[in-house]
């Protein structure tokens, strides 16, 4: 069946069952995956999945829903019956309601359409991948952590009222994380994360360099004394941060009282006037994009910080009716419906007089702490009280050397580190979560073994 | 001996499956494969969301599908769908077959028919009509969040509880033909509790396997309680100062750290990848002599416990660590195929869409001989992490773990307490300074993460102290 069909069946099966009001989010994928173990496949993978979330409203306007990855007439049918059983329990205190935009024009980018590589080649591909990585230094023993997959997929919302999107793409992922040993020292370990919209577009080279340079240069590390340090984020570190604390910008975390922000803090001052952060599910260089989100609202670029402030919040169509203003794009299907980001980027304002330009990581001279990526995000980030505690891979700059960091983690509390962004540098690097330039904070602390 | 007529075009749950699982496989070792296994699953879920006073989520799900495995040699291809008919999974075993490019299928395996059935489900069937109604968990759900409206300081009250029930059927060219039902049922309770710059959380999980009764025996009043006194006691907290220091860990979920930072490297996928400290220490002192640690899927009731594992194999009770001595890897049977190390009954996947992979069960330090005031007043400066938040460990061993409630211990009592702390070590350093077991081993439920999805699991262990480890702070 095709998505037209199911939606056919759907609305067939509903008004048997004498469902007037209903929509449905779907995704049907074919996905292969492989990775290997000095040269050998180790494991060659590929799954056909489908998933179907019907949602019905009964009498009482209340909503229920089912999830199921039975798409047979008789599956259909009874995940129909289950979403009316359950719309009896429906939230009665937060209605909900199709998006209004759900019919309103999306913008599709222009993509050419790929077609599967196949295992063959991918295991082709990732082996060769493998070697050069190995090669590329002595010091580099295994690559543990390997995989390179291509997903080909379709999403879908339906509703009762006629509209309908359809949207297929194609992403392909490939990831190197070696493990370099060298004698009485600790094993180090980093890599690399590249995505393309097939296999033949990932740059693979730059992957292996990537993971290649990472990891040796982890090779000379240190421990870090504990103490109170300027830092400086990588474009992925500092985007992981936003991306962690991201509901400060949710209207469904403001409602739900889990976030740092309330309902009156549009134009709160959270940082310096040189900061811009936008959401931009749709920038050209978003891999992952898509045009529409679970409610069929439109997916657009939304300024969340304006000059330090916040500008906007992101919503589904329920907290946008809470808040007299309209969805923004970032609904998940849901019985209660989610809201997040897409794809965040951070930019230099116009307004940007104060920051210590000389802060640049390429040539400044005075002892930093290069935050390079953080880990462990959903263990060591307490949204709901700003603050972070994380583990991270970087170095310390001190009298022109640099020097691998052993084992420590930067904490502190995201308000402070955002009013206290001393730098944000001009060039903005594309990472698999957004874009961001590299930005400078004073007086972080980090804990390490010394 | 295999039977020549097909009495079925399609999986169905309930009926004999025999005939077209055993022509299935031997359609697969017909085209050459070593070994086919076939996992097949049909799920039943549903979870309820309680916010404040009012239920705000009720999520129904189900599903069907099957993944099959193909072995040739120790390599593996893995296909999953959604389609249960004959078709679909003969395609499914020829995709297999051709992405591990098997052309030479000369050299044939002897496929001799499945065993006779094991039923692991037939006492099970009726849980599904024994687990609590919506109905029912709303209004318990309800009742749990009005406890925690103890005090205008708590600002989000939320209750949530989800029940999985899974049917499996597992077949494979060695023989294998089982089938069970799985039910877990977890809930938890959260509040967020507030006074003007000062903000704290409190959270607590509960859950049981195979006890379709055990929700309505939940004590709700005693949960609320703890979750709420954690929330007060953190709320005027100051930040911990890190440095290195002594710990005493609670018991419970206090063993998430074994979980993660030892249980993780004894798993035979980490002997397979080389990232495993451990993997040549077979009866080597790796631990503290004080430490036993036992990975088992026996426990009744426990969330990690299971009648037979995702590959048809009964769970045993592995004594991992015996004195402080390595006994024993955690296995499935592309372990033993790739490493040597036998089978444990530990081959587990979150569902059809993941090859199963060897994954820890209950997993727990023993207890020891001391008590948990013992364990304090031997430690004149340093901190009692009385609650564990979640963690992580990374490529190369280091782990980190926030550490939810915590207490100073001055001289040999505990005082004030703090927040912000996170445990910073790496195994092989920090297993040797276990030098306490109190005699009070408690298990919690959790969910593990990992090559095979996420799967249910217990920690445990009594209280323990460590020695020394590095505490993080501001």
């Amino acid at each position: 069946m095709n998505s037209r069909e199911i939606t056919t069946q759907i609305s067939e099966a509903a008004d048997s069952l004498n469902l007037r009001k209903w929509d449905y989010g779907a995704s049907f994928s074919n996905d292969y995956s492989v990775q290997v173990d000095k040269g050998e496949a180790k494991q060659l993978k590929a799954s056909q999945k489908q998933i179907l979330t019907i949602r019905v409203w009964n009498q009482s306007n209340l909503v229920g829903i089912t999830t199921t990855s039975d798409i047979s007439e008789s599956g259909i049918k009874k995940a129909l019956k289950q979403a009316n059983i359950a719309s009896d329990f429906g939230n009665k205190n937060e209605s909900t309601e199709f998006s209004p935009l759900a019919k309103d024009p999306i913008k599709v980018k222009k993509v050419k359409k790929r077609n599967p590589v196949g295992i063959k080649k991918l295991l082709t591909l990732l082996r060769e991948a493998e070697v050069k990585l190995i090669e590329s230094h002595e010091s580099i023993k295994s690559v543990p952590y390997n995989g390179l997959s291509e997903s080909f997929f379709e999403r879908v919302y339906a509703n009762s009222e006629g509209a309908f999107r359809s949207y297929s793409k194609s992403q392909a992922a490939l990831y190197l994380y070696a493990r370099a040993e060298e004698k009485n020292k600790k094993p180090r370990s980093s890599g690399s994360v590249k995505l393309g919209y097939g296999a033949d577009d990932i740059d693979i080279e730059s992957c292996i360099k990537e993971a290649s340079n990472k990891t040796i240069s982890h090779l000379n590390y240190s421990s870090i004394k504990t103490d109170k340090y300027l830092i400086c984020f990588s474009p992925d570190s500092f985007l992981t941060i936003i991306n962690a604390f991201s509901s400060m910008f949710n209207a469904r975390s403001i409602i739900d009282g889990v976030s740092l922000s309330n309902k009156n803090s549009i134009g709160e001052k959270l940082s310096t006037e040189a900061l811009n952060i936008y959401d931009d599910g749709l920038h050209e260089k978003n891999i992952s994009s898509t045009p529409f989100d679970g409610e069929g609202t439109p997916t657009k670029r939304l300024c969340l910080i304006n000059k330090g402030r916040i500008e906007n919040l992101i919503h589904s169509e329920s907290t946008a009716r809470i808040f007299k203003t309209t969805p923004t794009g970032h609904a998940g299907l849901g019985s209660k419906v989610s809201v997040s980001p897409d794809w965040i980027v951070v930019e230099k304002s116009e307004e940007n007089f104060d920051l210590k330009k000389s802060l640049d990581h390429s040539t400044y001279e005075g002892e930093f702490v290069y935050i390079e990526e953080l880990n462990a995000i959903h263990a060591g980030v307490r949204a709901s009280q700003g603050s972070f505690s994380l583990p991270f891979d970087g170095w310390l700059y001190k009298n022109g050397k640099k020097i691998s960091i052993e084992s420590a983690t930067v904490a502190g509390d995201i308000k402070y580190l955002l009013k206290n962004i001393v730098n944000i540098e001009s060039s903005q690097e594309v990472t698999t979560s957004g874009i961001s330039p590299h930005i400078w904070v004073d007086e972080l602390s980090i804990t390490g073994d010394a | 001996m295999l039977s020549s007529q097909i009495k079925s075009n399609e999986i169905i749950f309930g009926s004999c499956n025999k005939d077209l699982l055993e022509e299935i496989i031997f359609y697969g070792i017909g085209l050459g494969a070593d070994f086919v296994e076939i996992f097949i699953e049909n799920t039943d879920n549903s979870s309820v969301l309680a916010e404040e006073d009012f239920i705000t989520s009720v999520s129904p799900s189900f599903g069907r599908g099957a993944g099959i495995r193909i072995f040739k040699e120790k390599k593996d291809g893995f296909v999953s769908t959604n389609d249960l008919t004959k078709h679909g999974l003969m395609r499914s075993v020829s995709q297999a077959i051709e992405m591990l490019d098997i052309t030479d299928n000369k050299k044939r395996e002897v496929f001799n028919g499945l065993n006779k059935h094991k039923d692991y489900s037939f006492s099970k069937k009726k849980w599904i009509n024994e687990v609590p109604s919506i109905n029912e968990i709303s209004e318990k759900l309800l009742v749990s969040t009005k406890s925690l409206k103890k005090n205008n300081k708590i600002i989000t009250r939320k209750g949530s509880y989800s029940r999985n029930l899974q049917e499996v059927i597992i077949a494979s060219s060695d023989g294998t033909y089982v089938s069970d039902i799985r039910l877990h049922q977890t809930v938890g309770l959260n509040v967020i509790a507030s006074d003007a710059q000062y903000r704290s959380s409190g959270s607590r999980r509960f859950g049981s396997s195979g006890m379709p009764n055990e929700f309505r025996l939940w004590d709700h009043e005693k949960a609320a309680n703890d979750v709420f006194e954690s929330s007060m006691n953190m709320l005027y907290a100051d930040y911990v100062d890190a440095g290195q220091m002594p710990v005493v860990l609670a018991n419970k979920f206090g063993g998430v750290i074994f979980h993660e930072a030892c249980g993780h490297l004894l798993e035979t996928t980490q002997i397979e990848r080389g990232t495993t400290p451990f993997e040549n220490k077979l009866n080597e002192k790796i631990a503290h002599e004080s430490v036993t640690a036992i990975d088992e899927g026996i426990s009744e009731g426990s969330f990690g416990s299971l009648s037979v594992d995702d590959e048809g194999m009964e769970p045993e009770k592995s004594v991992l660590i015996k004195d402080g001595i390595l006994k024993k890897f955690i296995s499935d049977r592309a372990g033993e195929l790739r490493t040597g190390h036998k089978r444990t009954g530990s081959g587990r996947r979150q569902n059809y869409s993941f090859a199963a992979a060897s994954r820890m069960r209950n997993t727990y330090i023993a207890k020891g001989d001391y008590s948990k005031e013992d364990l304090i007043s031997s430690i004149s400066d340093g901190l009692y992490c009385k609650s564990m938040g979640g963690g992580s460990v990374g490529a190369t061993g280091q782990f980190n773990f926030a550490v939810e409630e915590g207490y100073l211990i001055k001289n040999g009592k505990l005082t004030n307490p703090v927040k912000g702390a996170t445990l910073i070590g790496e195994a092989k350093e920090v297993m040797p300074k276990i030098s306490m077991c109190g005699n009070d081993l408690e298990l919690a439920p959790g969910f593990c993460g990992s090559i095979s999805g996420s799967v249910n699991v217990t920690v445990g262990q009594p209280h323990i102290k460590v020695d020394s480890i590095t505490v993080g702070g501001r």
